[in-house]
């Protein structure tokens, strides 16, 4: 399963970046990296993009960046 | 060592307090200077310890050190190339694991490092305690924490630099073990050492990660180092390629995660979380700001207060700063030479346009002010990004970005805005492509000074349409730098840089009235230096361009004969009464130009007491001339005042005459002329060709020159009269053409420079120049034309206009943007 799939209100495990170069990069540089949990909050009023929360602060992403991150969902919310 | 003077730099990921530490540390000592060949700015200042200078340089905030972004470049050039003393190294106290990330970059680049864990009462207010000793100790470095919003721990940080300039021993910083790449570097690092000389000049062991990481920048210094017996882009491809199949990973991703591994191990033992807090204040902003319905809602507040307080509330403040500004004029005016009947001495007409052009643009400084400061309280308080949440899908589907907001906001996504700021705040998008095409559009937005052209022309040729007009010049703007942006993005940008959108949303926070108010200043003091400098430059040439050749000798008689005309009218009015020696020869130029100064006096003195003050210091100054100008009851001074009138008029007029005939003789006035032919598919002739053309300096004058073009013959006849008028072929349909071209206009003198300045270079600012003149020019073909073939009125015309303006932009909007990355589901 990829980020861009969950509802706001689910919880994950990353377990990988699908993706290198600049996105995956940035991503790893911003604390997004495989091991982590990650809580997604809510989605932008237009859907796009999501913003997520991972060790205590909040990242906002677009859903064409988080298809390159998967995830383990928690629980069956 | 003791030295008198040495540099030490400021680096810390964004929002971790870093530009409040170096604000705290330099004060009023610093300066802006922007990094060669990028549009970073590089931000410098200097405090005194003691006897020692120490210059402070704030590098930009980044969350890593890679080549990837001009910021990160820019920060690890510095420290390899500039060596300062020391980094001190500025985390968020509450977010310490992500922060040490960037700080095992810094400490891999063997640069002594000062630990500065900041806003230490905010990890408190979150039930965090940190143990700076442990922390120091685990890492083998000096960590000196502070709370810069609380004024803490500056003291001990000035102490603690000062202490590493003389220190000639220090502890060994801890380094992050790769372990399962550990061999890989090795090889590497006796590669590099045994064929490059690279050793002597940078960390090694740096490199060697950096290469592994695939870092390009890296990799191309290598490539220049090394001799050509070795090919050390294979070499490192080998390697790179043989970690990734052994571990089934990225290198990359290998590198990240130990970095974090080893952070996580650090913060361990030297973080207690001692309770654990429910939802923390700004999540709970956040479900208001970021809401689906209530976010877009208050954005709308946030943007109608940043409006209503700049430009609505500003503009009135300028009523208070423009007497300043006038005063200004007239002191030039007073200090050059006096003007003639009607020649009027070149030095003087010169001074007079330059301080008239620089004042148009410090008239603005009032809104700027307010401006500035507002952005630096959203900026502060952490609601930009935000913004940039809420807008991003609606703006991405035309190549803008999230952040292109707050900068279409300023340059008047309505009416009146102005694009100099708009351009400006264009600096924050990290998106290159996107940066651009905002920068590009923004002049095409409707700004204050687009305004008059308007209003002037809507009152003439759509008096019964008013508001609709209104409306649509409002809107339109948009429709049309949407769809632009995007035919932008999609071609002449298309090969830019682009950048991932993902951004943090950091905690709110309560701006602090200094920070807010220091940098507004800064950002103020910076427009009128950098502005105003350009604009004196290009002024100068703007007035060669309308004052030459001037007008001819023959002419020059005529005007003498008219003025010698006027002057014995008014001498025949006034034989035989006292006043008929006093005004003989030279004295009536005198009289002149003490009833203009009499004049103007009288309409900026403001109360009974100082007008009679005003009044006896004239009275003084000449007893006669002071008697024509206030007659009073005196029925023969009330004769002659109403003859000097009528002369004065009669002068005023053959100056206008004068000043349109060198216009219309002028190399501008030629340029208008030649572009006729062109232009007259638009509607556009001569004279508003030029009007056009002088509009370039500012827009204002767009206005004043066509004042000008058509003269005034009788007093108290409005330019809506004159032009109605004078121009009696000109149909709804010519205004409409007109001020579609107005709203394409390409960006004034100011603008084009805040262009050139955001783009980092000349040729943006000529495309951004060109580009709207050319499709003006289309546009305003296509109305003109295009309604006269089709039988429209100009109503009509602007309404097919502007359905048809909808519907392109809902159509590109459908377009779905090609994703950046590459299409791997």
């Amino acid at each position: 399963m990829t980020l861009d799939k969950l509802k706001p209100g689910s919880e994950c495990q990353i377990k990988k970046l699908s993706i290198g170069d600049k996105l995956g990069q940035r991503l790893m540089d911003m604390g997004i990296y495989p091991g982590l949990a990650l809580k997604v909050i809510r989605n932008a009023p237009l859907e796009d993009p999501m913003q997520v929360e991972i060790d205590g602060y909040s990242i906002s992403l677009r859903h064409e960046e988080a298809c390159y991150i998967e995830v383990e969902q928690n629980g069956n919310r | 060592m003791e030295t008198d003077k040495f540099i030490v730099a400021l680096a810390g990921q964004p929002n971790c307090g870093k530009s409040t530490l170096f604000n705290a540390l330099t004060g009023a000592r610093q300066h802006v200077a922007n990094y060669p060949g990028v549009t970073v700015e590089k931000m410098a200042g200097w405090y005194k310890h003691g006897d020692v200078r120490v210059e402070v340089v704030d590098l930009p905030g980044t969350y890593s050190l890679t080549s990837y972004s001009p910021e990160e470049v820019v920060t690890r050039d510095f420290i390899l190339h500039d060596h300062p003393l020391a980094v001190i190294n500025v985390l968020d106290a509450s977010n310490l694991k992500r922060c040490l990330y960037l700080t095992f970059q810094l400490l891999e680049m063997e640069i002594p490092v000062i630990l500065n864990p900041n806003m230490m009462d905010v990890a408190e207010n979150c039930g965090m305690a940190i143990d700076c000793s442990m922390l120091s100790q685990q890492l083998g470095v000096k960590v000196v924490p502070t709370s810069m919003k609380r004024g803490q721990g500056k003291k001990q940080l000035m102490v603690a630099i000062a202490e590493t300039s003389i220190e000639t021993e220090r502890m060994v910083p801890a380094h992050v073990d790769y372990k399962e790449m550990e061999p890989y570097l090795d090889s590497l690092i006796a590669l590099l050492r045994s064929n490059t000389d690279m050793g002597d000049k940078y960390p090694i062991r740096w490199m060697a990660i950096k290469l592994m990481e695939g870092d390009e920048a890296v990799l191309e210094l290598v490539k220049k180092n090394s001799g050509d017996g070795l090919d050390f882009v294979a070499e490192v491809n080998t390697f790179r390629k043989k970690f990734e199949d052994a571990f089934d990973t990225t290198s990359e991703s290998h590198v990240a995660t130990c970095r974090y591994a080893a952070a996580e191990a650090i913060c361990r033992p030297c973080v207690k979380q001692d309770k654990v807090l429910g939802r923390r204040i700004s999540d709970r902003i956040d479900d208001v700001v970021c809401h689906k319905w209530l976010g877009p809602i208050f954005m709308l507040g946030v943007l109608w207060l940043l409006y209503y307080f700049s430009i609505v509330q500003g503009y009135n403040l300028t009523n208070y700063t423009w007497p300043l500004l006038a005063k200004l004029r007239n002191f030039t005016a007073a200090v050059m030479p006096d003007p003639g009947f009607i020649d009027i001495p070149l030095i003087r007409s010169f001074a007079l346009w330059l301080v008239d052009s620089v004042n148009a643009l410090l008239n603005y400084i009032p809104i700027f002010f307010i401006l500035f400061a507002f952005i630096a309280f959203l900026e502060d308080s952490g609601y930009m990004p935000r913004m940039a949440f809420i807008m991003d899908r609606l703006f991405g589907r035309y190549g803008l970005h999230g952040q292109s907001t707050l900068p279409m906001v300023l340059g008047g996504i309505y009416v009146g805005g102005c694009a100099v700021p708009g351009v400006m705040a264009c600096k924050g998008i990290p998106d290159e492509r996107s940066r651009l095409a905002t920068i590009l559009i923004i002049p095409l937005l409707n700004c204050l000074a687009k305004v008059p052209l308007y209003v002037l022309l809507i009152n003439i040729y759509f008096a019964d349409h008013k508001g609709l007009a209104m409306f649509f010049i409002s809107t339109i703007s948009l429709l049309l730098i949407l769809p632009i942006s995007k035919l932008l993005t999609m071609t002449v940008l298309k090969n830019k840089e682009t950048a991932p959108f993902v951004m943090e949303m950091p905690p709110y926070h309560m701006p602090t009235f200094r920070g807010v108010l220091g940098r507004a200043l800064e950002r103020v003091w910076m427009f009128i230096r950098k502005i105003t400098t350009i604009v004196v430059a290009l002024a100068v040439v703007i007035f060669i361009l309308l004052q030459f050749p001037g007008i001819t000798k023959e002419r020059m008689v005529h005007y003498n004969s008219e003025k010698g005309k006027a002057i014995k009218v008014f001498q025949n009015k006034i034989k035989g009464t006292p006043y008929e020696d006093a005004l003989a020869g030279e004295n009536l130029m005198s009289m002149v130009n003490y009833w203009e100064s009499y004049k103007n006096k009288k309409m900026t003195t403001k109360g009974a007491e100082a007008n009679k003050v005003m009044k006896d210091s004239f009275k003084d100054k000449n007893p006669v001339f002071f008697a024509i100008s206030q007659p009073g009851k005196d029925k023969i001074a009330r004769k002659v005042n109403r003859a000097f009138k009528k002369m004065y008029k009669s002068r005023k007029r053959l100056l206008r005459k004068m000043k349109s005939e060198r216009i219309d003789r002028s190399f501008l006035g030629r340029l208008g002329k030649s572009l006729v032919p062109v232009t007259k598919w638009a509607g556009f002739n001569w004279r508003v060709n030029v009007s056009l053309l002088s509009a370039f300096a500012a827009k204002e004058s767009a206005v004043a020159t066509l004042g000008a073009l058509y003269e005034q013959d009788e007093s108290g006849e409005s330019l809506e009269d004159r032009m109605a008028k004078g121009e009696s072929g000109f149909t709804p349909l010519h205004a409409l053409a007109l001020m579609m071209f107005m709203v394409l206009y390409p960006p004034c003198l100011a603008a084009s420079i805040a262009v050139k300045l955001q783009s980092g270079s000349s040729k943006w600012m000529l495309f951004g120049m060109g580009y709207p003149m050319l499709l003006g020019i289309i546009v305003a073909t296509l109305i003109f034309t295009g309604g006269r073939l089709l039988n429209l009125t100009g109503l009509q015309a602007m309404f097919v206009f502007y359905f048809l303006a909808l519907f392109i932009t809902i159509i590109i909007g459908s377009i779905k943007p090609e994703t950046q990355y590459q299409t791997k589901h």
